[in-house]
C-alpha cells in the first residue's frame, strides 16, 4: 500500500467503526464457522450480557439463537467462486443490540436451486402460531432424520419458537448459480 | 456391566450410566461438535442394558441447555427407554428443569407427549 492508500484504508476503518457504533453491532465476523468459533462467540456474548445484567431468560434465548444460526452456516453455507470445500461453511455473523432487542444476523452463499425449498420452509414456519410451531417441532423431531452433517432440520423452528418473532430473511442474487441468503432474528430484551 | 462416566464440559453434558449403583443421569449443557459420535456409546450402552435391566430404572435428565441437534438424540434415548417400558420393565423418567426456565419445562412436556413412558417433571433452584 502506498501512503495515499494507507490513509484511505485507515479512513475506511474509522467509517467501519462508526457504522458499527451507529448500528450497535457488538460482534461481527466473516469466515469459516467452526465449533471453536461457536464456543468463543457464545461465551463472549454471554459474559457481555451478564455484565449488562440482562435477564436469564434473554441470555438463554440469545444463546439458543446464536448457536442455531452459527450451526446453520457451518452446515449449510455453499461455496462461491470455488469448488474447493474449504470455502464452504463460511459466512457473515453479526450480533447487534438495540434499546429493545438483540438482533442476530447471518449471511451466507446458497445455491439458487435450494432457494425454493428454503423459502417454503421459512414461510411455513412464519405462517404458524406458537402451538403450530410446537406441533411442527415435535413432528420434525419424531420423523426427521439427522443429516450426515448432523443437522436435525429443527434450527429455524427453534429460533422462531424461542424468539416468538417471525424469521426475517432475504435473498440477494450473486450470479446464475448462487445467491446470498440473509437471516435476521430479534430477541426482545424485555422478556 | 461396564460403567459410563463422562465428565461434562462447556459443550458436552455429564453422563453417568451405572447399573450396579442404579444411577442413570445426563446433566449439564449439550451442544457437542458431533452429536452422533457423542451419543452413540450412550445409545449402545442402553441397548445392552435393555437385555438385562434392573427391576426399576429411574433415568434423570438435568440439562440446562441443549441445541436442536442434541434434542433429536435425547429423543432417541427416550425412545429406547419407552421400548423397555413397553416390554414390561419398570421405568421412570425424571426431567429436571430450573424453576425459572419455562423453555426447559416445556421441552420436558413435549418429550412426555411424544414418548409413552412414566414421566415426572421436577423443578429445582439453580
Amino acid at each position: 500500500m502506498d501512503k495515499h492508500n494507507v490513509k484511505g484504508f485507515l479512513e475506511f476503518v474509522y467509517d467501519f467503526y462508526r457504522s458499527m457504533k451507529a448500528h450497535e453491532i457488538t460482534l461481527v465476523y466473516e469466515g469459516e464457522i467452526t465449533h471453536q468459533i461457536t464456543k468463543a462467540f457464545t461465551s463472549l456474548t454471554e459474559s457481555n450480557m451478564a455484565k449488562q445484567e440482562e435477564s436469564n431468560t434473554v441470555q438463554k434465548k440469545v444463546f439458543h439463537v446464536m448457536v442455531e444460526c452459527l450451526q446453520n452456516i457451518s452446515k449449510h453455507a455453499d461455496t462461491f467462486g470455488s469448488d474447493d470445500y474449504l470455502f464452504a461453511g463460511r459466512g457473515i455473523f453479526m450480533v447487534s443490540k438495540g434499546s429493545e432487542d438483540y438482533h442476530v444476523t447471518t449471511g451466507n452463499v446458497i445455491e439458487n436451486r435450494k432457494i425454493e425449498e428454503l423459502t417454503d420452509m421459512l414461510e411455513e414456519i412464519n405462517s404458524l402460531d406458537k402451538e403450530g410451531l410446537k406441533q411442527l417441532y415435535k413432528r420434525q423431531m419424531r420423523e426427521g432424520r439427522l443429516s450426515d452433517k448432523g443437522g436435525a432440520g429443527l434450527g429455524f423452528i427453534d429460533i422462531a419458537r424461542k424468539t416468538g418473532n417471525k424469521l426475517e430473511y432475504h435473498f440477494l442474487p450473486i450470479d446464475e448459480t448462487s445467491s446470498f441468503f440473509l437471516l435476521s432474528s430479534s430477541i426482545s430484551r424485555t422478556l | 456391566m461396564e460403567v459410563i462416566k463422562i465428565k461434562g464440559t462447556d459443550d458436552t453434558p455429564s453422563v453417568v450410566l451405572d447399573k450396579d449403583n442404579e444411577i442413570f443421569e445426563i446433566s449439564g449443557r449439550s451442544l457437542p461438535e458431533d452429536v452422533t459420535t457423542f451419543y452413540e456409546p450412550i445409545l449402545n450402552w442402553l441397548d445392552e442394558y435393555a437385555e438385562n435391566p434392573n427391576s426399576k430404572t429411574v433415568f434423570s435428565f438435568k440439562l440446562v441447555y441443549f441445541n436442536t441437534a442434541s434434542s433429536k438424540l435425547l429423543l432417541d434415548i427416550l425412545m429406547k427407554l419407552e421400548e423397555m417400558y413397553e416390554n414390561g420393565n419398570d421405568i421412570l423418567i425424571k426431567w429436571y428443569y430450573p424453576e425459572d426456565d419455562e423453555d426447559m419445562e416445556e421441552a420436558g412436556e413435549e418429550y412426555s407427549d411424544i414418548v409413552d413412558v412414566p414421566f415426572e417433571q421436577v423443578s429445582y433452584v439453580l
